[in-house]
């Protein structure tokens, strides 16, 4: 294995979160059991006080596992110099058959962490504590993601040997290679744009009718999230061929690098945030029936769709704009 | 009638060998704009009464209502909300923290709520000069004498503009003149509308003609009821 | 969200003052954080350095360096194979290169002696690196001998001193003209030790070496790429050592703090008690006192991280040299290249703050929850 204290660091992290959540866990199941608003007893006053503690060690797993899947992924681009055939993180992480699944699982575990964390601030708000028994259903739910998470990257990690000759972005996202990278690299730019601004336009739609008419919250959450994925292989597709200004360099990790401007940044960080935002303003919605929440949601509800919103026109400017401001041009070729 | 308690009990350590009954059925009304003492033994459960009426701790079954509001099935978020806004405590120890200033010390119970800092501290600084004390506001609690830190006290209790008033034995340390000076300050408080609750084993406090009723507590339960 | 922001100003003040107040026990607690991460800082900041310094220096190396095997061990090649290997797409430039080890019995010293292409020396005079210098006490214009396997003298005279920026490969290197070279060494014309090929496009080094091994397969290609991975790995294995033996350190921090977290004097309950008395909530607390453990948190690890970064580029990391950099006769003295990156203070970052937040959330929520009703008795 490659001692490394980048490695040993996410190893570490991982753990200690995983370890955070079953004691989280340990507690939910306690709460599951034995909970009663209206009893007055030692023992609700006991669980009470202990919802304190399941919030805050969850609120901090959650920000944790964001900057631990910052750390993987600046660690799979700092690792590319140690292993053949790899110039960038998309390298780093074919080395064996368990780096993808690492990256998606950390993607997945800060999204639904976001999910929980807006329950979880919503029930605060109501005096009658009503989606306890919800919150913690979910989070049992949870634990075993983020524990199978510690696992995929521990193999990961332990089974990375140096003298593995590994393929890099350029291989991995031609459009004539096999696999899933390699289909969304192929996808047609006319498709990817369609995909792209299509996803886009529902996005927009269904966030400002919840904006506008408090209706279909659910859905807004949704199309976040198709939009998400639609970004993501636009970006693979086309986009990122536009800021490296070279027709076959797919690769969405070397926008990263300080060679592109950071470029990466201002497409991810708008995206990300506004997915996790959209996400949470939609995930509060059906609550809004109950009593001792419903002025709350008419509160954040609004505020975080169009927060979510703002940010999701921003990230679609950003990406139109890089793609116009390019000095690559694709005409007679794409258009 | 502003504060109903039906019903109440309390107990610690329930199910153990050492259970203990704090309260038992305990039913009282608290009038508002007037001036009512708790008179009782120590042990006799008046300051655990204090603390639930207070909002700073739950029945164990029972109801209390502020109002037409229920208290007493709240978690302690809300609990804690209603308690700012409603309820100013004043201590027998005055516990005020050491090592802040007069000043500092009349603003903390409003830190949580996260006012603009001009307005507190105008707010703070028209209860110091009420109060007399504009001429140590600067200076650390610790060198306070025993009627500035008393009225220090009042401050802290007065800064969110609460209903209600409980002092717990506020003349525990006091010598009486400060005492019967406590007593006008509780009562020009009751003039400016407050209501005053306030537990006392102190014959100066509850033979004091400013106070209106007095309810006796013996083992938990009020007597004559 | 003004709100929120107005709140956590107050209560980050009042952390202050509570910080201030009980000097004695915060700053202990300091001075250990602090100390855990400059230990960690100053191995990441010294091997970081390290590391970029060896790329740096490998840059101008070239991409491929044949040697020719025989019987497994290296052997001299001849020059026509420079002709055999002919033109290969993407080779720019190849040439022949001569260079040895020297020993030098009355020093102990190893010496790497070499003929470069890119000066012009005469016969006598002779080009030294600054650490040979330092050691021999000499100067331009002093003489400087090598002894030949053949048992004869040379002594040459110091043309110039090679120069500071690449002390850590060329401390020990000598550079003498080609004919001197074949002189001492006996090696005739039409032999050079080995011959490096330069390659513009970095893809198709590996292809390059593939034919090369089919047309000479007696030659064993070396590439810089090559070279430049086993330096990163060695350093990072050297540093992930040198982590794993601070993790008894870090596990005895981490104890410390939940220690420290979970003693509260009477007088912290008494204050938190009072606090919760006159309308703190636990939730208000809570992050008053997380506010405690960021604030020690970001004093230590500033104040770690300077005090390593100065511990390792103005005083030459005097307490790791000897673990980090192997060892030898000639000791390199050079200014470590400061080189700081996010992947750096991240890691730092999940050794040390992390640690200390996880081993504070329990005592800090127990403080959090007790119950105010006690302090009015």
């Amino acid at each position: 294995m490659l001692l490394n204290p980048a490695i040993l660091a996410l190893i570490l992290v991982s753990a200690v979160i995983s370890f955070m959540l079953l004691l989280a866990a340990g507690f939910a199941i306690q709460l599951l059991k034995s909970w009663d608003i209206n009893s007055g007893s030692e023992l609700q006053l006991r669980l009470e006080r202990r919802t304190y503690l399941i919030s805050t060690l969850l609120t901090w797993a959650f920000a944790f596992e964001l900057i631990s899947l910052i750390l993987f992924v600046y660690n799979a681009e700092s690792m590319s110099g140690q292993f053949v055939g790899a110039m960038c993180a998309t390298g780093v992480l074919n080395v064996n058959s368990w780096g993808w699944p690492t990256l998606f699982l950390k993607m997945l575990v800060f999204f639904i962490g976001t999910i929980w964390l807006a329950i979880n601030y919503l029930d605060n708000k109501g005096y009658d504590y009503p989606l306890v028994k919800i919150k913690y259903l979910l989070l049992l739910l949870i634990v075993p993601l983020v524990v199978t998470e510690f696992f995929v990257q521990a193999r990961y990690f332990l089974e990375m040997t140096p003298d593995v000759i590994t393929s890099c972005c350029g291989s991995l996202f031609a459009s004539d290679a096999q696999g899933v990278a390699a289909e969304v690299s192929s996808l047609s730019p006319k498709a990817a744009i369609g995909v792209l601004y299509g996803s886009g336009l529902i996005v927009m739609l269904t966030g400002s009718w919840y904006l506008l008419r408090k209706k279909g919250g659910l859905l807004f959450a949704c199309s976040s999230t198709v939009a998400f994925v639609a970004a993501l292989m636009s970006i693979i597709s086309y986009i990122s061929l536009y800021i490296y200004e070279h027709p076959h360099h797919h690769c969405p990790f070397c926008i990263l690098k300080s060679g592109h401007d950071y470029a990466g940044y201002a497409l991810y960080i708008p995206l990300f945030m506004a997915t996790s935002i959209a996400l949470a303003a939609g995930v509060i919605s059906p609550w809004r029936k109950i009593p001792s929440l419903n002025a709350a949601v008419e509160v954040y509800a609004p505020r975080l769709a169009f927060t979510a919103l703002s940010l999701f026109v921003i990230f679609y400017a950003i990406a139109t704009w890089m793609v116009l401001r390019s000095n690559l041009t694709m005409e007679t070729v794409w258009w | 009638m502003l504060l109903t308690l039906t019903d109440i009990n309390k107990v610690f350590n329930q199910g153990r060998h050492n259970e203990f009954w704090a309260i038992r059925d305990l039913s009282l009304q608290i009038e508002a704009g007037k001036i009512t003492c708790l008179k009782g033994a120590s042990g006799s459960g008046k300051t655990t009464l204090l603390s639930m009426i207070g909002c700073l701790s739950r029945p164990t079954s029972g109801r209390i209502m502020l109002e037409d509001k229920i208290l007493s099935g709240l978690p302690e978020r809300f609990l804690t909300d209603i308690r700012r806004h409603t309820f100013g405590f004043i201590f027998q120890k005055f516990n005020l923290i050491q090592g802040l200033s007069v000043l500092e010390n009349v603003m903390l119970p409003a830190y949580p709520l996260g006012l603009k800092h001009s307005t507190l501290k105008a707010s703070a600084r028209q209860l110091i000069s009420h109060f007399a004390l504009e001429r140590v506001m600067n200076n650390p609690v610790e060198w306070l004498s025993g009627g500035e830190s008393q009225r220090v006290a009042i401050c802290r209790a007065l800064i969110n503009d609460p209903q209600i008033l409980i002092a717990d034995e506020p003349t525990a340390n006091l010598d009486t003149r400060l005492s019967k000076e406590l007593m006008g300050l509780i009562d020009e408080l009751r003039q400016s509308g407050k209501t005053i609750l306030i537990t006392s084993h102190d014959p100066v406090v509850f033979d004091s003609p400013v106070v209106d009723r007095i309810i006796e507590m013996r083992d938990g339960q009020i007597l004559g009821s | 969200m003004m709100d929120f922001i107005r709140k956590q100003t107050y209560l980050i003040d009042f952390t202050l003052s509570s910080l201030m107040r009980r000097k004695g026990k915060n700053l202990g607690l300091l001075l250990v954080y602090t100390l855990i991460v400059f230990m960690l800082a100053s191995v990441m900041l010294f091997t970081h350095s390290l590391k970029k310094e060896a790329h740096i220096i490998l840059q101008q190396s070239p991409e491929i360096i044949v040697q020719r095997l025989v019987a497994g061990r290296h052997a001299l090649i001849p020059a026509d194979y420079l002709e055999k290997i002919g033109r290969l797409r993407g080779v720019v430039s190849k040439k022949g290169r001569l260079w040895g080890y020297f020993y030098n019995p009355m020093v102990k010293a190893n010496y790497t002696v070499m003929a470069p292409d890119h000066m012009e020396l005469a016969t006598t005079e002779v080009v030294i690196g600054t650490g040979i210098a330092r050691t021999q006490g000499l100067g331009i214009g002093d003489y400087f001998s090598l002894r030949s396997d053949s048992g004869n003298t040379y002594s040459f005279q110091i043309k110039a001193l090679l120069d500071w920026d690449s002390e850590l490969v060329a401390t020990d290197l000598v550079l003498i003209s080609e004919k001197a070279y074949r002189v001492i060494t006996g090696i005739p014309e039409g032999q050079f030790t080995d011959i490096v090929l330069s390659v513009r496009n970095p893809r198709e080094v590996r292809k390059i070496a593939e034919k090369l091994s089919k047309k000479l397969p007696d030659v064993r290609p070396i590439l810089r790429e090559e070279i430049l991975r086993t330096y990163d790995s060695i350093f990072s294995w050297r540093q992930g050592i040198v982590f794993v033996l601070l993790v008894g350190a870090l596990l005895a921090f981490v104890i410390f703090a939940w220690d420290k977290a979970s003693g509260l004097s009477a007088e912290e309950k008494r204050e938190i008690g009072i606090l919760k008395a006159v309308g703190w909530e636990s939730g208000d607390i809570l992050r008053m006192k997380f506010w405690e453990g960021m604030i020690i948190s970001l004093s230590a690890f500033i104040l770690g991280y300077l005090f390593a970064y100065l511990h390792v580029f103005y005083s030459a990391a005097v307490l790791f040299e000897p673990v980090l950099k192997g060892w030898a006769v000639l000791y390199p003295e050079f200014k470590l290249v400061p080189f700081v990156d996010g992947l750096q203070l991240a890691t730092l970052f999940f050794f040390t703050v992390f640690p200390y937040v996880v081993a504070i959330i329990i005592p800090i929520w127990k403080a959090s929850v007790t119950d105010p009703d006690a302090i009015m008795r």
